[in-house]
């Protein structure tokens, strides 16, 4: 192992890195938030407010990011329509191509997590909230995304590690992140294992602190004393 | 002189499960400072009487009659009635208090933010308006020093007793009573029936669904005793315990003794 060049090119690798925190931490605060309404209307009673994201959900969970990823950054330069529009000098970027595409699939997953939340709160709560003269609005808004949130953000956290590690799919549209970076650097050096292994240990660290980030999280939210009820 | 408004009317309450009948019509009044018990077997529909007032089960026909004012309801695709008007039945809801079996407490928030959490959504009270109206009512019930503790950290007799004060914080015309014993441990029992006789003797009015035949028998004003979905027995506790007509209630009452 040659500790020299690892060394050497640490610099270049936290480049990447910040270039994946970047990606990450967009796509799954955007997704959370474009995942509440869509998982609210995942479980909403009445089939024809479940049936669109049932739809999104289905489409985005059922095909590959990368595939998806390429239809955005390869596809949609094909119409004329978007590069006239006024969102073409992001369409063009990949770095918003692919912000834009990891959102949409991790939101699709984000919803079902939510849904599930929902679906998963003791039925009697909800009825001591409705019970009390709080309407449907009020019981979700005060009472259920609060309670959902506790018992989903376990799950959440899972999927925000899942999206760190799809993030690397990034280095297939031009994007010089953590897997892009380390990529270009075996380019010029010709030492796969070494570089490899210093891109791997910066996910590791990564993962490490985003899981440490959600166990404070999760003490914080006591999200134990809700369990087993 | 005409009578005074009941607190609550009901009258001819149906409900059925499928094929099955649980409740074949059934009426009640309870007047001001009335505590009703309702009594009966497993299966009888006491629970389902009790729900169906506020709506958390929906009857398949009846009225009812909060202070006078009827309760709108419309007929569902599958027969069962619904509010006709959302505002009317969250109002109302916010007048009939409701205790559970199980508390129903939220888990996530603190004790007093579980009591305080509806009088502020619902009713529009500030927060400190609130915790004033709160703390007050913790001490009422005796378990003040938990205020901040969490549900899980308390024994099922403080949790039903915190689940009390938070249906009072709401100042409910009528107090509905689902079982709030049955799912305590016997040590547990007699705290929270402390709690209802004291509201008992305040004058409140509600209805009592129990097993705790005693009790039933010293707060009540009225008993009413259900079987298979109809009022079989109804009186004062001196008649329904010792002199029951029917043949039911009285093999109930000499198993229950």
């Amino acid at each position: 192992m040659n500790w020299e060049v690892i060394i050497k090119w640490l610099p270049r690798l936290a480049q990447g890195a910040t270039l994946t925190l970047e990606l990450v931490t967009i796509a799954v605060i955007a997704g959370l938030i474009l995942a509440i309404p869509l998982g609210i209307a995942r479980s909403s009673r009445h089939w024809y407010v479940r049936a669109l994201p049932f739809g999104y959900i289905f489409f985005f969970r059922g095909t590959p990011l990368l595939v998806q990823l390429f239809l955005v950054y390869y596809g949609l330069a094909q119409f004329d329509a978007v590069r006239n529009s006024a969102f073409w000098p992001y369409l063009r970027d990949p770095f918003w191509c692919t912000v834009l595409t990891m959102t949409l699939h991790t939101a699709a997953y984000i919803a079902e997590i939510l849904r599930g939340a929902l679906q998963a709160i003791p039925r009697g709560e909800i009825e001591a909230a409705r019970a009390l003269g709080m309407s449907r609005a009020k019981a979700l808004f005060y009472i259920m995304l609060p309670r959902a949130a506790r018992i989903g953000l376990p799950a959440y956290s899972n999927e925000v590690i899942l999206m760190l590690k799809a993030s690397a799919l990034a280095s297939t549209v031009t994007l010089l992140e953590l897997t892009g970076m380390a990529r270009t650097i075996i380019a010029r050096t010709y030492l796969p294992v070494e570089i490899f292994f210093a891109a791997g240990l910066f996910y590791l660290v990564i993962s490490f602190l985003l899981v440490q980030a959600f166990k404070q999280l999760e003490r914080w939210l006591r999200v134990d004393a809700c369990q087993g009820r | 002189m005409a009578e005074a408004t009941p607190a609550l009317e009901i009258r001819d309450l149906h409900k059925r499960y499928g094929d099955q009948e649980i409740l074949k019509g059934i009426s009640l009044t309870a007047r001001d400072g009335d505590v009703i018990s309702i009594l009966g077997s497993s299966g009888s529909g006491k629970s389902t009487l009790l729900r169906c007032i506020n709506l958390l089960e929906n009857p398949h026909q009846g009225q009812i009659l909060v202070a006078g004012e009827e309760l709108r309801l419309k007929a569902a695709k599958n027969g069962e009635l619904v509010a006709a008007d959302n505002k009317q039945i969250n109002r109302l809801r916010s007048e009939i208090g409701f205790v559970f079996q199980n508390f129903n407490l939220w888990p996530h928030m603190s004790i007093l933010d579980n009591i305080i959490e509806a009088p502020r959504r619902v009713l529009g009270q500030s927060k400190a308006e609130a915790i004033e109206h709160a703390e007050a009512l913790l001490n009422k019930v005796g378990i003040h020093n938990k205020r901040h503790s969490y549900p899980a950290e308390l024994s099922g007799g403080q949790q039903q007793r915190a689940a009390i004060a938070r249906t009072l914080a709401m100042k409910p015309k009528v107090i509905l009573f689902d079982e709030p014993t049955s799912a305590l441990d016997p040590e547990m029992v007699q705290e929270v029936l402390n709690v209802i006789r004291a509201l008992a003797e305040e004058g409140r009015t509600m209805l009592l669904v129990t097993h705790e035949m005693g009790f039933a028998r010293q707060v009540s004003s009225e008993v009413i005793f259900l079987h298979q979905g109809l009022v079989e027995e109804q009186g004062t506790p001196q008649q329904v315990f010792e002199n029951p007509n029917s043949a039911r209630c009285k093999q109930f009452m000499s198993s229950n003794r």
